[in-house]
């Protein structure tokens, strides 16, 4: 049984000497950095949870000589703002993720992808990358890193969604397969890995994957970096160990009067007071990729809905018809049923239209839309239907 | 290959396979939408989902590639409940107004939700709630969004068949809709009003404008004389729209039905196909001798083709520095309406002002091309209104002629003569061979050196064919073109033609004459024929052609008595001065947006 507290970690914002871990590297076999990372258990930190030395395997076996490194940094979660912190306080780290990568997996260029509103991020990103650029010709390692900014839409987080945006075309995703991992950026084998993971597989290489390993549970390994917000006295920007229940992460975060977490951002789980008990987050219960959100009892939950639903309304690409038109419907139909125009078995074909939506739609957001809704619906009936 | 089990039956299929054909192998036909034969997979309908035992979402089977020991279900109960719901999700956003829909009948969505016996309207409609405008500024193509469902093939044909990109994808979620530059209307923007995109909407999202009333009132106004013109390409694509076979040939049964509907004189646009060929034959061999004699540095070549109005206004905005090089010969089209209200008028002792002209087009360009300020040099408009294969077929069906039993008829004289040259001009690289038969005999006396007069090199369904005939033993007259190496290029669709033009820009492709037809295949493949098409259905139209070609008594154009008997008669000589005041023409640049 775990302590009261969780646990605090600090090794992604760590200052350490990325110089250090880059000596080290360059002389490594980079089948040996793959298999480290490997070892680590490390997961994917954007949501998904891929295991990440698995990815790069993936990548390193391809034979083609053009490979790229692309960092995603095109956080549009809502409620997740830790990839802007970690971008602006240990720039470094996230380069020096992503030249670890490069050796590992043999790609010549990165592209970080940074989100468009964070644009001011721009001067002191091109400063250190300078610096980077500088000692990797010290190092005598042929890797240069660009920076390409989003325009704002959600979709373009998505992995395929993104590449075709750094093409300069519409973002929309494609179909899977073939992954990025054989066909890309530009058609190549690609390695897109989240902000986070990146600065994990800098700290992997540094201290080794036991040093990683000695935290977490078995399916979720290490810390992660936690962006908490709502209805908590202590917002902000947390590294958490962990395999933690949301009810310990309630009574160290909450003020007292929590009712439900929205563990994942709008894309993720409702998790209600009576579940928070049972429920993990992590791999095994409910991952994030770091939002946490608290409602206490003063929020209508019909709101919280309804803000989702408006958002994916907004931000589905639109191409194709169970995501575009599936979140008109589930919005319009909501907005009916609290209206009274809908009676409350409506609520039920909704229900089975999230099925639907999370079996059909071409990528992870039509996918997940039923995730929150869901969980809502499923939670807090009566709150959606008077 | 490749094993695998659909529906519990072992099926075995090449690596690459996706599902969508493997499952045809075992006779399982899996719905789609936004899949299209002649277009790259998009997936993004959905409607094709299956079940993969083991995966977690279903698959789009469209897009989703075999793999070894795989099962597949393609009607389970998940993947029967998801598809049934996204046909009602497209019906909610639909303007399912079917019995007053032009595409009523040859709706893919409409049949899709007859098969499903959808009509429990379990969502909430959304169609209304949306402010949706019809665009019918373009006197060709009809673009209504309410009753577009966002497969994009309309996109993906504009881009990778044509590379014209008049259509593109705007807007994010609920607001996403298929769009032009800035929301102008397809009037306003390098739409080439090819109506490609026509022939793959599976909607009444995108129609040709249509002009039947407008026809129907000239034929029952009994002050008019109504003369009808029909293009090579029609005859071999009319059948498909009445029930037929495609590749049927249907030449005396459409001039029969033709004659039923009450037209006053049914004529036939192959005539002007052949006229076309003296005058451009002509152009050419003046254009060659202004450069190998004259040595004049200012003679455009090599000479295009200007049968095509999509690739006019292909050019026009696209290559417009090669405007000069843009035969002046206007399309067969607009040289039998110059010549229906002043040769024919005079011949039949008519006033112009009481004939209307009509043709029948395998094209939707052609209606604007009809509507251009060039297109009146008789003093009224040349041709009156166009309509295309399938407004035709409508015609036939709404005055209850029974096609299929139709005996074959003739068509009417003068203007109803023409040769197997004028036929071909329906296929891609036709105007070549034709051209090719008329000028290598015009030049050396002889036959083209080519077995029965057919010129295998400019046919089929490559995407830029060339080709080059040596002239030897020149008449005198043109003694000049002893030894010349005649070099041609042919391109169809205007992805194709794009690709030429780059390769005379960069000077890789060195020809003296350039046929371009904006749509695959040429006309038989035009934005006006029957839908569906593909490029099986468009190898069984250019056989039709070509066999109609064999059976003419007279395959070449300047051996068609007509064609003698107006020069004689009116026209004087090829590149003459009547022929410049009504058969020849300009174009000008357009900007692209």
């Amino acid at each position: 049984m775990k302590s009261k507290h969780i646990k605090r970690v600090d090794l992604i914002f760590e200052k350490i000497e990325c110089i250090d871990v880059l000596k080290k590297i360059v002389n490594m076999d980079p089948d040996a950095i793959c298999q480290e990372i490997l070892d680590s258990d490390l997961k994917g930190r954007g949501g998904a949870g891929f295991p990440t030395g698995l990815k790069w395997r993936f990548t390193a076996k391809e034979k083609d000589p053009v490979k790229y490194i692309v960092c995603n940094a095109d956080e549009g979660e809502p409620g997740t703002f830790k990839d802007r912190e970690i971008l602006d306080q240990v720039p470094g780290k996230v380069f020096c993720g992503m030249a670890i990568a490069a050796r590992a997996v043999g790609a010549k260029k990165g592209f970080v992808y940074l989100r468009g509103e964070y644009k001011f991020l721009v001067p002191k990103l091109n400063e250190e990358l300078i610096k980077f650029h500088r000692t990797m010709d010290e190092f005598n390692q042929n890797f240069h890193i660009k920076i390409r900014l989003g325009s704002g839409a959600y979709i373009c987080g998505e992995e395929s969604a993104l590449f075709e945006s750094i093409e300069g075309k519409r973002g929309e995703p494609r179909n899977k397969p073939p992954y990025p991992t054989t066909s890309g950026l530009f058609g190549k084998p690609t390695l897109i890995n989240n902000v986070e993971t990146l600065v994990h597989t800098v700290m992997i290489m540094n201290y080794g994957a036991p040093h990683f390993r000695e935290l977490g549970t078995k399916d979720s390994r290490g810390s992660k970096v936690f962006s908490i917000s709502g209805d908590t006295p202590k917002a902000g920007i947390f590294e958490l160990e962990l395999g933690m229940t949301v009810d310990q992460f309630v009574n160290d975060f909450g003020d007292g009067d929590t009712k439900a977490v929205q563990v994942g951002g709008a894309s993720g789980f409702c998790v209600p007071r009576k579940r928070f008990d049972e429920t993990i987050i992590g791999f095994e219960g409910v991952p994030t990729g770091g939002s946490m959100k608290l409602f206490n009892s003063s929020r209508s939950m019909y709101n919280v809905l309804h803000n989702y639903l408006d958002f994916f309304t907004e931000e589905s690409c639109g191409q194709c018809s169970p995501c575009r038109i599936g979140c008109q419907q589930l919005l319009k139909g909501v907005e009916a049923v609290k209206r009274g125009e809908k009676n409350s078995k409506y609520l039920d074909e909704l229900v089975k239209l999230a099925k639907t939506m999370k079996r059909a739609s071409k990528c992870g957001l039509g996918q997940s839309v039923g995730n929150a809704f869901g969980s809502i619906v499923e939670n807090f009936k009566e709150e959606i239907i008077y | 290959m490749v094993s695998l089990s659909i529906n519990g039956m072992l099926v075995k299929v090449p690596e690459g396979t996706t599902i969508l054909e493997a499952a045809k192998h075992l006779n399982f036909r899996i719905p789609t939408l936004c899949h299209h034969d002649d277009l790259c997979v998009a997936g993004n309908c959905r409607v094709c989902v299956v079940e993969q035992l083991g995966a977690k979402a279903l698959v789009a089977a469209c897009a989703a590639p075999v793999s070894d020991g795989m099962q597949v279900l393609t009607n389970s109960l998940k993947v029967r409940s998801a598809r049934k719901h996204i046909i009602e999700l497209l019906l909610s956003e639909h303007n399912a107004d079917c019995t007053k829909c032009y595409k009523n009948g040859k709706c893919e969505l409409q049949d899709l939700s007859n098969e499903f016996a959808v009509g429990d309207h379990i969502f909430l409609d959304l169609n209304t709630i949306k402010d949706y405008t019809i665009d019918r500024f373009s006197p060709s193509i009809q673009k209504d969004d309410s009753k577009c469902i966002r497969c994009q093939r309309c996109v993906r044909t504009c881009e990778q068949l044509q590379g014209v990109n008049a259509l593109t994808v705007a807007y994010k979620g609920e607001h996403q809709k298929i769009s032009t530059f800035e929301n102008l209307s397809m009037a306003e923007v390098i739409c080439t009003n090819c109506g490609q995109c026509i022939n793959r909407c599976p909607t009444g999202a995108l129609v040709e404008r249509t002009y039947l009333d407008e026809v129907w009132d000239a034929i029952l106004d009994p002050d008019k004389h109504v003369v009808v013109q029909t293009a090579p390409a029609v005859r071999v694509g009319l059948g498909e729209e009445l029930g037929l076979e495609p590749g049927k040939r249907v030449t005396g049964q459409m001039v029969a039905a033709l004659k039923r509907l009450g037209f006053d004189s049914v004529l036939d646009t192959d005539f002007t196909a052949d006229l076309t060929i003296m005058e451009e034959g002509t152009e050419l061999l003046t254009r060659l001798k202004k450069a190998l004699v004259d040595k004049d540095p200012d003679v455009a070549l090599p000479m295009t083709t200007s049968c095509s109005p999509g690739w006019i206004k292909f050019i026009e905005h696209t290559f417009p520095e090669y405007l000069p090089n843009v035969s002046t010969c206007k399309s067969p089209q607009q040289m039998f309406g110059a010549l229906a209200k002043t040769y024919y008028a005079k011949n039949r002792k008519l006033d112009p002002k009481d004939i209307v002209s009509v043709s029948i087009m395998p094209c939707t360009a052609k209606k604007y091309e009809a509507d251009r300020p060039e297109m009146r040099s008789s003093g009224y408009k040349d041709v009156d209104y166009v309509l295309t294969t399938r407004e035709l077929a409508r015609m036939i069906k709404q005055a209850g002629v029974e096609f299929i039993n139709l005996k074959e008829d003739k068509y009417d004289s003068i203007m109803g003569v023409s040769s197997g040259a004028g036929v071909i001009f329906g296929a891609t690289g036709g105007v070549m061979e034709a051209a090719l038969r008329t000028a290598y005999e015009i030049v050396t006396g002889r036959e083209v050196p080519f077995e029965g007069l057919n010129i295998i090199p400019v046919r089929g369904m490559e995407g830029v064919k060339q080709a080059s005939v040596l002239i030897e033993d020149c008449k005198e007259e043109w003694s000049f073109l002893n030894g010349v190496e005649l070099k041609c290029a042919v391109a169809h669709g205007l992805v194709n033609a794009r690709e030429l033009m780059d390769g005379v820009k960069s000077g890789e492709i060195n020809v003296h004459f350039i046929e371009v037809m904006a749509c695959p295949g040429g006309c038989l493949g035009g934005g006006g024929q029957p839908i569906p098409t593909n490029e099986e259905i468009r190898r069984k139209r250019t056989e039709a052609i070509y066999a109609e070609d064999m059976s003419m008594a007279i395959r070449k154009s300047h051996e068609n008595p007509e064609i003698v008997g107006i020069y004689k008669d009116f026209l004087g000589e090829p590149l003459g001065h009547k022929s410049h005041e009504l058969l020849h023409t300009h174009y000008r640049e357009r900007v692209r947006y």
